[in-house]
C-alpha cells in the first residue's frame, strides 16, 4: 500500500495545514452564514476566502474558473509542488498519475453563462469554455498541466465519495505497475446547482451543521481543495501509509442510504480486510457526518455494529462543512494531523448528543496520537468507501 | 501486461442497436446505415416506476448493461462496475442551469439528483442489487480507455467480473454549440479475470506514446467515432467482431494513448 509523502488542504479553516491547525486549536468552524455571490438561502456555508482574486498563470488562462482557481490555491501551500516536482525527478513525469474527485467541477462558469445567454437566439456567450471549466475531467487536467505531469489520469465522479476513491484508483493502477507515484485529492468549489440543489431537497441546515447532534437538521456545505502526493514505495519511513481500503455501493435507493447501513459496513469490512486488520486495531475514526438526521442515524448503526462503542470518532463537517467531492481528502488531511501532530479534531457545533446514537462521539479534540485512522466518505447513489491510514511499523 | 477476458458486449447507437445486429456491419459486410433510436431505450432491468424518474442518459446505460450482462449469463449481483462518461448528464443540467435564471430559482430535486456524474451507477446498482466497487470517472475524450484501465485496475485487484459501460449523449442546445457530441452511444463490456462460457476472447492493455489513432475506413461509423468519446471504442468493436487477432491503439490522454490487443479464442 502507498505511503503519503506530502498533503495539503485549503478549506473554509484556511490555507494549507498551519491555518487549518490553528483553526482546530482555536476551536474556530470555518462555517459562515451564507454569502456566497447572490445565494439567498437560509443556510451556513464554509466557503474560502479570496478564490475571486486568484489570477492563473497566462498559459493556464483557458481553466480559469472558481473550482481550477481553488486547485491552483491549494496547490500553492505547503510546499506541495516542490514535493512533486522531487517524485517527478526521481520517476519521471509519465510515471506519476493524477486522480482527482469532484463533483460539480466548473460549472458555475455555465450558471454564469446561461445567465448571460442571448435573449432571442438562447446562445451563450463566447467566453464560455466548457472543456476547461465546465467538464469534470478540466481539474484533473488542470492539475495534470500545472505539475507538468504526464502519467495516467482521470476524473474520480462518484459524488461524497470521489476523493476517498481517488486513493483506491491510485492504489490500483500502481498495482498495475502503470504508475510509480499519484498525486490523488479533490477539488470542489461553491456553486448555486449545489446549493440550491441541496436546498430542493431540503437537506440544508438552516445553522452550522452539527453532526450527531439531537437537533440535528442537515448539512452545511463547503467547499475545498486537498492533495495528497502518493508513493508506491516509501521514501522515507515516517511517511502515514494507507493501510486499507474498502469500496461498496449499497444498491438501495437513489438518495437514501440503505437502512441498516449495509453498504458503509462493507466498505468499513472490505478496508479492515485489506489492511488485514480487525475492529479493535483501529484508534480513530472519521465519520463521514454530514449532519442529516437519517445519514447520521445509519452511520451510526453501521460503525457500532463493527466496532461497539470503543473507538473515538468524530465527524469533521462542523469545521468544514461537507465539501462533497473533497470531503474524503479533507477528512483524510485532519486524520494526517492527528497521526502527525497530535491533535484530533472532535466533533464542531455539536452541543447535545442524539441519545439514540451509540458510537463514542468526540465532542472535545483530542491530544492523542492514534495509530491507525479510518475515514469513511459515503456518497449519493449509494456509494461508499472507507479509508484506513497508520503510521510505519504498525 | 495487463490482461482479461471478454464475455459480453452491450452496444447502442445510431444504426447499431445491439452487439449481435452490429457485428455485419461492423466487419463491413452490410452497409452502416445512421437509423435513428428509439426515443426511449427499453430495458426491463429497472421497475417501471423507477424509471419514471431517470432520464435517457440513464436509460441507455441501462439498456447497454443489460445485453451485456445478458450474454454472459453470470449473476449480475457479482459485477464490479466501471461508468465512463465524458460530460455526464446534460441534459438534466441543462434544465438546472435554466432554472436558476428563473426567479426564486426552482430546482427540480429529482434533476439535481440525475445531474450526479454516478446517477447511473446508483440505478444499475439498484437493479442488478451489486454490493460491488463502482467508479464513475471522466477523462474527456479518452474517456473510453480511461474507463478500460480502471475496468482492469478492479479486475486485477478483486480477481472478479467488471461491467464497464462507457457512454455519451448530446448536449441540449445551448451547451451543444460548446460540446457537439454528434449522436448518443453507450457500449458496455463485461470483463472477466478467468474465461467465461461465452468467451469472446482476451484483451491485452498497454500505455502507448507517439502512435497513429486507430480510425475506421467507413465513413459513417469513422464520423460516429469522431463525434462521440464513447465511440471511441469502436475500432476496438470492430476487431472483435473481424475475430482475427489484431491490435488497435485508442485516445487516452492528449499526450498518451493506450493499445488494445484483442486475442480471439
Amino acid at each position: 500500500m502507498p505511503t503519503l509523502e506530502a498533503y495539503t488542504l485549503t478549506s473554509a479553516l484556511g490555507r494549507g495545514l498551519r491555518a487549518t491547525l490553528s483553526a482546530l486549536q482555536e476551536r474556530r468552524s470555518g462555517l459562515r452564514p451564507c454569502d456566497f455571490e447572490d445565494a439567498d438561502l437560509p443556510t451556513w456555508i464554509g466557503r474560502v476566502e479570496g478564490v475571486e482574486d486568484v489570477r492563473l498563470p497566462d498559459a493556464l488562462q483557458a481553466y480559469a474558473c472558481r473550482n481550477n482557481q481553488l486547485a491552483w490555491l491549494g496547490l500553492q501551500q505547503d510546499d506541495f509542488i516542490e514535493a512533486v516536482q522531487a517524485a517527478r525527478r526521481r520517476f519521471g513525469a509519465r510515471r506519476i498519475g493524477v486522480f482527482i474527485g469532484t463533483t460539480t467541477s466548473g460549472i458555475r462558469e455555465a450558471e454564469t453563462a446561461y445567465r448571460h445567454r442571448d435573449p432571442h437566439s438562447g446562445v451563450l456567450p463566447d467566453t464560455f469554455r466548457y472543456r476547461t471549466t465546465h467538464n469534470g475531467f478540466s481539474c484533473t487536467d488542470f492539475v495534470r498541466q500545472t505539475l507538468g505531469l504526464r502519467g495516467p489520469a482521470q476524473a474520480v465522479l462518484t459524488a461524497c465519495s470521489s476523493s476517498a476513491k481517488a486513493f483506491a484508483v491510485a492504489q490500483r493502477f500502481m498495482q498495475m505497475n502503470l504508475c510509480d507515484a499519484a498525486v490523488v485529492g479533490g477539488v470542489d468549489s461553491l456553486c448555486l446547482t449545489t446549493l440550491y440543489g441541496f436546498h430542493a431537497l431540503q437537506l440544508l441546515s438552516s445553522q452550522p451543521c452539527r453532526p450527531w447532534d439531537a437537533w440535528r437538521d442537515g448539512l452545511s456545505i463547503g467547499e475545498a481543495a486537498g492533495f495528497a502526493l502518493l508513493y508506491r514505495n516509501p521514501s522515507q519511513h515516517t511517511a502515514i501509509r494507507l493501510l486499507g481500503y474498502g469500496e461498496s455501493l449499497d444498491a438501495h435507493h437513489i438518495t437514501s442510504p440503505h437502512p441498516q447501513g449495509a453498504g458503509a459496513v462493507l466498505a468499513m469490512q472490505r478496508a479492515l480486510q485489506s489492511a488485514g486488520l480487525t475492529p479493535q486495531d483501529i484508534d480513530f475514526i472519521s465519520l463521514h457526518g454530514t449532519a442529516t438526521p437519517a445519514n447520521d442515524a445509519i452511520e451510526d448503526q453501521a460503525v457500532h455494529r463493527l466496532f461497539g462503542d470503543r473507538p473515538p470518532c468524530a465527524s469533521t463537517k462542523g469545521w468544514t462543512g461537507h465539501t462533497l467531492g473533497a470531503a474524503g481528502i479533507a477528512a483524510v488531511v485532519l486524520a494526517c494531523l492527528g497521526l502527525e501532530q497530535g491533535l484530533l479534531p472532535g466533533t464542531l457545533n455539536t452541543r447535545e448528543v442524539d441519545p439514540a446514537l451509540r458510537v463514542a462521539l468526540q465532542l472535545e479534540n483530542r491530544p492523542d496520537t492514534p495509530r491507525r485512522v479510518l475515514v469513511n466518505a459515503f456518497g449519493f447513489g449509494g456509494n461508499n468507501c472507507s479509508l484506513l491510514l497508520g503510521k510505519p511499523a504498525c | 501486461m495487463l490482461s482479461c477476458h471478454l464475455a459480453g458486449i452491450g452496444l447502442r447507437a445510431p444504426g447499431l442497436s445491439g452487439w449481435a445486429e452490429s457485428r455485419a456491419v461492423l466487419v463491413g459486410h452490410e452497409t452502416y446505415r445512421e437509423t435513428a433510436m428509439p426515443a426511449v431505450p427499453e430495458q426491463s432491468l429497472l421497475a417501471r416506476n423507477t424509471v419514471r424518474r431517470t432520464t435517457y442518459t440513464i436509460r441507455l446505460t441501462l439498456q447497454v448493461a443489460e445485453e451485456a450482462m445478458n450474454a454472459a449469463a453470470m449473476p449480475n449481483a457479482e459485477l464490479a462496475s466501471v461508468f465512463a462518461c465524458s460530460g455526464g448528464d446534460a441534459s438534466a443540467l441543462d434544465q438546472i442551469f435554466n432554472a436558476l435564471t428563473l426567479p426564486d430559482r426552482p430546482v427540480s430535486p429529482n434533476q439535481f439528483n440525475n445531474s450526479v456524474h454516478n446517477a447511473p451507477a446508483g440505478y444499475w446498482s439498484i437493479a442488478t442489487q451489486s454490493h460491488h466497487p463502482s467508479t464513475s470517472l471522466s477523462a474527456y475524450d479518452g474517456s473510453f480507455s480511461a474507463g478500460l484501465l480502471e475496468a482492469l485496475g478492479l479486475l486485477t485487484t478483486l480477481r472478479q467480473a467488471v461491467l464497464l459501460i462507457a457512454y455519451d449523449v448530446p448536449p441540449p442546445p445551448p451547451l451543444w454549440v460548446h460540446r457537439p457530441i454528434a449522436a448518443p452511444y453507450a457500449v458496455a463490456l463485461l470483463l472477466t479475470p478467468k474465461p467465461a462460457a461465452t468467451h469472446l476472447g482476451r484483451l491485452h492493455l498497454a500505455l502507448a506514446h507517439g502512435q497513429a489513432e486507430s480510425r475506421l475506413e467507413e465513413v459513417g461509423l469513422e464520423r460516429l467515432r469522431g463525434g462521440n468519446p464513447a465511440a471511441r471504442s469502436l475500432p476496438l468493436l470492430q476487431i472483435i467482431a473481424r475475430g482475427r487477432e489484431n491490435r488497435v491503439v485508442l485516445p487516452y490522454l492528449t499526450d498518451t494513448l493506450l493499445s488494445v490487443r484483442h486475442q480471439p479464442c
